[in-house]
């Protein structure tokens, strides 16, 4: 586009000058402009000493060591990447893979062909079930990284996860029924983050309490009126690749998932209820 | 890891994070923040594509939710008199007069408009990655820039009804004149 040297520049031609990002092949004309253009000058001139005064604010942060607890985040983040990569070489977290835990628990000996469906029976779960049950299939078995966070570092744990759930938690107590805590990790949920708490009773059989935010934060102090603060009583699923029991309290949904009877299961969900 | 190395990151995330919420503290919890949102989203990272964009676009979206949150549990928090924590407050070594005083103006912008303006001038992302970060359409990005930068003009040339006294710094303010 050809405009005539007299044309003044326009307020986007002049911040695209300050900031360096007139494409070059248009930067010839538009200097022609601003060689007539006083106004334009002197606020390109305005612009720019603002930009230079903007780009030493902070510059100190550029060369002060790095505190350690962001390194360690860092690194964290690395190794899930890690993780990531080795997850996309198999083909992605493809139902596949998420199957092969799943019969690891049920069938033991005789896979794959009653767990599929299993698994396939997962996928007509409520959504936060079904992320439950499967966040207790692939984390149940893992011998070193069972949770980010081990339990020795209890206070540490609920202090973080209550931050990024947003909601003040509390570890149950279920050592009345033989179940230590073995630690907690933060997983990805549909309305953001959720908590994932696992126990471990002496015989090595593993719970999880899988915990969140169900749906946009409850408005108000009460949560009043939205469909997720709407308490659902206990409900119980064996669809899914393992048992567990679910239910919603103030907008917030829990899940305690276990290889157990329903019977059993039901007690310690019963005690997690009327501890949290 | 090269140029996939998070660490790398970490210094312009945290300048960036400091002029953003002006605080040296709340700063760096937004980007150890960004760092375990990394952790749990590095499946939706497509390896080949700019990281460095990728981790400003995860701090915008923490922050711009971290504000609608703080804003709404603000009416509840209890009030701190100055004086009570005088002691802890403590500026940091390197800021003169000028420096806070901009910090200052800077805070004064709508959160949207200073995200904005720090993008571009701070971090030399172009209009169309700063769209892509803040979600936006790029026309809006340049009126966002644009209204920024006259603002903070503006507020700069103001007389300072607090604090600041031309500390005899530098000949510069005057330069900056007020639009329109």
């Amino acid at each position: 586009m050809k405009l005539s040297p007299h044309t003044p520049l326009s307020d986007a031609e002049i911040d695209a000058w300050i900031d360096g990002q007139v494409p070059p092949a248009e930067q010839t004309s538009l200097q022609a402009r601003l060689n007539h253009d006083a106004q334009a000058r002197q606020r390109v001139a305005d612009g720019l000493a603002l930009r230079e005064r903007l780009r030493t604010l902070h510059r100190d942060a550029l060369d002060e060591p790095v505190p350690t607890a962001l390194l360690a985040a860092a690194q964290g983040a690395q190794a899930a990447r890690a993780r990531a990569l080795r997850w996309q070489r198999w083909g992605g977290m493809a139902a596949g893979v998420v199957v092969a835990f799943g019969a690891g628990w049920m069938g033991r000996a005789h896979w794959p062909a009653p767990d599929r469906q299993a698994l396939a029976s997962a996928n007509g779960l409520p959504g936060f079930a079904r992320d439950a049950v499967l966040a207790h299939v692939v984390y149940t078995p893992e011998k070193r990284h069972p949770v980010e966070v081990q339990a020795s570092e209890q206070e540490h744990l609920v202090q973080w996860l209550s931050r990024r759930t947003g909601k003040a938690l509390k570890v149950p107590d279920l050592s009345r029924q033989g179940y230590q805590l073995v630690g907690g990790r933060l997983l990805p949920g549909a309305a953001g983050a959720r908590a994932l708490f696992m126990f471990q009773n002496n015989e090595g059989v593993r719970l999880t309490l899988y915990l969140g935010a169900l749906s946009p934060q409850p408005e108000g102090p009460a949560g009043a009126a939205l469909p997720s603060s709407v308490d659902t009583a206990f409900r119980f699923t064996q669809e899914g690749p393992v048992p567990a029991f679910y239910w919603v309290d103030q907008g917030f949904g829990y899940a305690l998932s276990g290889p157990l009877s329903q019977r059993e299961l039901m007690a310690l969900a019963t005690a997690v209820y009327q501890q949290l | 890891m090269g140029p996939a190395d998070l660490t790398a990151h970490i210094p312009s995330l945290r300048r960036y994070a400091r002029a953003l919420t002006g605080d040296a503290w709340a700063a760096d919890d937004l980007v150890q923040d960004t760092l375990e949102r990394a952790c749990g989203k590095w499946r939706l990272w497509t390896v080949g594509t700019n990281l460095r964009a990728w981790l400003f676009t995860l701090m915008h979206h923490l922050h711009a939710s971290q504000v609608r949150q703080s804003s709404r549990r603000a009416a509840m928090l209890p009030l701190v008199d100055v004086e009570d924590v005088e002691a802890e407050l403590v500026a940091p070594a390197a800021a003169d007069g000028l420096a806070l005083d901009l910090q200052r103006c800077l805070l004064q912008l709508p959160e949207e408009q200073r995200a904005v303006l720090l993008l571009v001038s701070l971090e030399d992302m172009s209009y169309a990655q700063v769209a892509r970060i803040t979600g936006t359409p790029i026309g809006t990005v340049m009126s966002r820039l644009s209204r920024a930068r006259s603002r903070l003009q503006a507020l700069l040339n103001a007389p300072a009804g607090t604090g600041h006294v031309g500390s005899g710094a530098s000949g510069d303010t005057p330069r900056l004149k007020r639009l329109k």
